[in-house]
């Protein structure tokens, strides 16, 4: 195992390369392009035997890996933002088909007006496509999970694309020591990807075709939500898997911090996370019982793990860095349909917060934390607020 | 790449669910189940009497749906084309005539069949 400083794009890289891929399609889209690159410095070097495919537009980078995937390969390509939404339908299309094939999205904000920055707008609106929806927050984290997706998503019980999600600028061009695992243990362990029906013009067949109503267009989407619910029971498993093997466990589909005991907690995706443990940690040292949770799947959503934290704490806070027009933040709204079940329901207020890469600084988290003791104090004041919004002078902030 | 061939049941024996392959495979030929020329509202006609066995409406078809025989003239198979009228479109004589689908036509004889796989 060799450690290394690099940023998250070459973590990504470094994970399909580890991972034994084979074919590599993706076009350079920033903050993404030095994953591109530093494959393009693989093929270069040598270290990369695989097929490299360049190709026009993100649509096509996305098609290639799908049709490769379908001949048996293990194939990856990377993204983001408008990268990601022109692939949209070819993102349904891998899930639909059944294709594991690796992705790697550097969240990053929907113009217009252009923005490079991380928001995860991009992610969210991938959340019906059947792909499984990860967030994280490291470069280690990256590389670790590209591995795993191959591992969960591979499994004969899943086969379904998956989605690695890594905030712009703060994973992706940020350095961090990371630890490269042995390419040949990791392939061992991966094993090789075998498709169940794999294109071969010895044995053809049909992919794809029409099915009519009668037929089994529902039966096919009632296997891909088979899959999915199988996934959620898998990530852990694997992840408990890799940390025997690599000595790294990032957590199942949740990741509780300094919970046990606490009386409020927030729950949020992504590199905010990072900084939300600092600001737990230095409350809890001025003794607040303020606990957080790291939503790791947001597909497979962790229903089962939200609806057993929110039995111990009675209020939590959710922050969204991106919106729902007509709505409020997703991860809030799928935060409360998970609990309405519960006889208790616990009282979930939503901050909208860094969208568009807007810093979130500590003493921003800092406030978010006040404010939800402040709802366990006094009552839900607003179901959903915007933090950091700058506002007419006679609007006070929602978070002061 | 698994070369071993699996169990294939065909589409349409399946019974639910659990029987299917995870992906939308067809283990079999659909064409005796998706007669798709219900679907047309007008259909091609091809006036024999002026066509120069050029082959252009057999190329551009779709749907694999003109046919060739063994006089070396383009038919329509009439139980698979869905009318789109590339064909008429493409043919640079003009003698593929869009006609609605309930016009009467008086039909070519069909002609005698090419073995399978040696068409056109």
């Amino acid at each position: 195992m060799a450690r290394k400083v690099m940023t998250g794009n070459s973590a990504t890289a470094y994970g399909a390369l580890v991972s034994g891929v084979e074919v590599v399609s993706a076009y350079p889209i920033t903050p993404q392009t030095t994953v591109v690159e530093k494959i393009a410095e693989f093929v270069s070097d040598g270290s990369f035997k695989g097929k490299y495919i360049c190709v026009e537009s993100e649509h096509s980078a996305l098609a290639s890996c799908i049709s490769a995937s379908q001949t048996g390969v293990r194939t990856f390509t990377a993204t983001s933002s408008q990268g990601l939404l022109l692939m949209h339908e070819m993102v349904h299309w891998a899930a639909n088909t059944r294709s594991p094939v690796g992705l790697v999205n550097v969240n990053r904000a929907v113009g217009p007006p252009w923005s490079i920055w991380a928001d995860h707008t991009d992610a969210i609106a991938q959340r019906d496509t059947g792909a499984l929806n990860i967030f994280v927050e490291s470069a280690q984290e990256i590389l670790d999970m590209v591995i795993q997706g191959y591992k969960v998503c591979e499994d004969p019980d899943v086969l379904l694309p998956f989605i690695i999600n890594a905030d712009a600028f703060f994973l992706s061009h940020t350095f961090e020591p990371v630890d490269v695992p042995d390419a040949k243990k990791v392939q061992e362990w991966l094993g090789k990807y075998e498709a169940p029906y794999p294109l071969d013009p010895d044995d053809p067949h049909g992919y794809g075709s029409l099915t009519f109503p009668h037929q089994w267009y529902m039966e096919l989407r009632y296997n891909i939500k088979r899959a999915m619910d199988r996934s959620a029971e898998l990530i852990p498993k694997v992840s408990k898997e890799f940390a025997k093997l690599f000595g790294r466990d990032h957590g199942g589909n949740v990741e509780e911090y300094r919970t046990k005991d606490a009386e409020v907690a927030l729950v949020a995706m992504g590199t905010m996370v990072s900084t939300a443990r600092d600001v737990v940690d230095k409350m809890r040292d001025e003794g607040h019982k303020v606990g957080l949770v790291k939503v790791r799947s947001f597909r497979p959503f962790p229903q089962k793990e939200l609806r057993d934290i929110a039995e111990r704490i009675p209020v939590l806070g959710v922050a969204d860095r991106c919106y729902t027009y007509g709505q409020e933040g997703p991860l809030s709204t799928e935060a409360r349909a998970a609990v309405y079940t519960l006889k208790d329901r616990p009282v979930i207020k939503n901050y909208v917060i860094g969208v568009g890469g807007r810093d979130i600084h500590v003493n921003v988290l800092r406030k978010v934390f006040l404010d939800i003791e402040k709802v366990k104090e006094k009552g839900l004041d607003k179901e959903s607020v915007w933090v950091g919004l700058k506002r007419p002078p006679d609007e006070p902030p929602e978070v002061m | 790449m698994a070369k071993e061939k699996k169990e294939t049941r065909g589409r349409g024996d399946w019974k639910t669910y659990a029987d299917m392959p995870p992906g939308p495979i067809s283990m079999k030929s659909t064409r005796g189940v998706s007669l798709t020329g219900g679907w047309r509202t007008v259909k091609p006609v091809i006036h024999l009497d002026e066509c120069i066995k050029c082959m252009t409406c057999w190329k551009f078809c779709p749907d694999v749906s003109i046919v060739v025989r063994k006089d070396g003239y383009p038919r329509v198979d009439y139980v698979y084309c869905k009318g789109c009228g590339i064909c008429a479109n493409e043919c640079p004589k003009e003698c593929i005539e869009m006609v609605l689908e309930d016009t009467p036509v008086t039909e070519e004889p069909e002609g005698e069949a090419v073995a399978e796989g040696k068409e056109a």
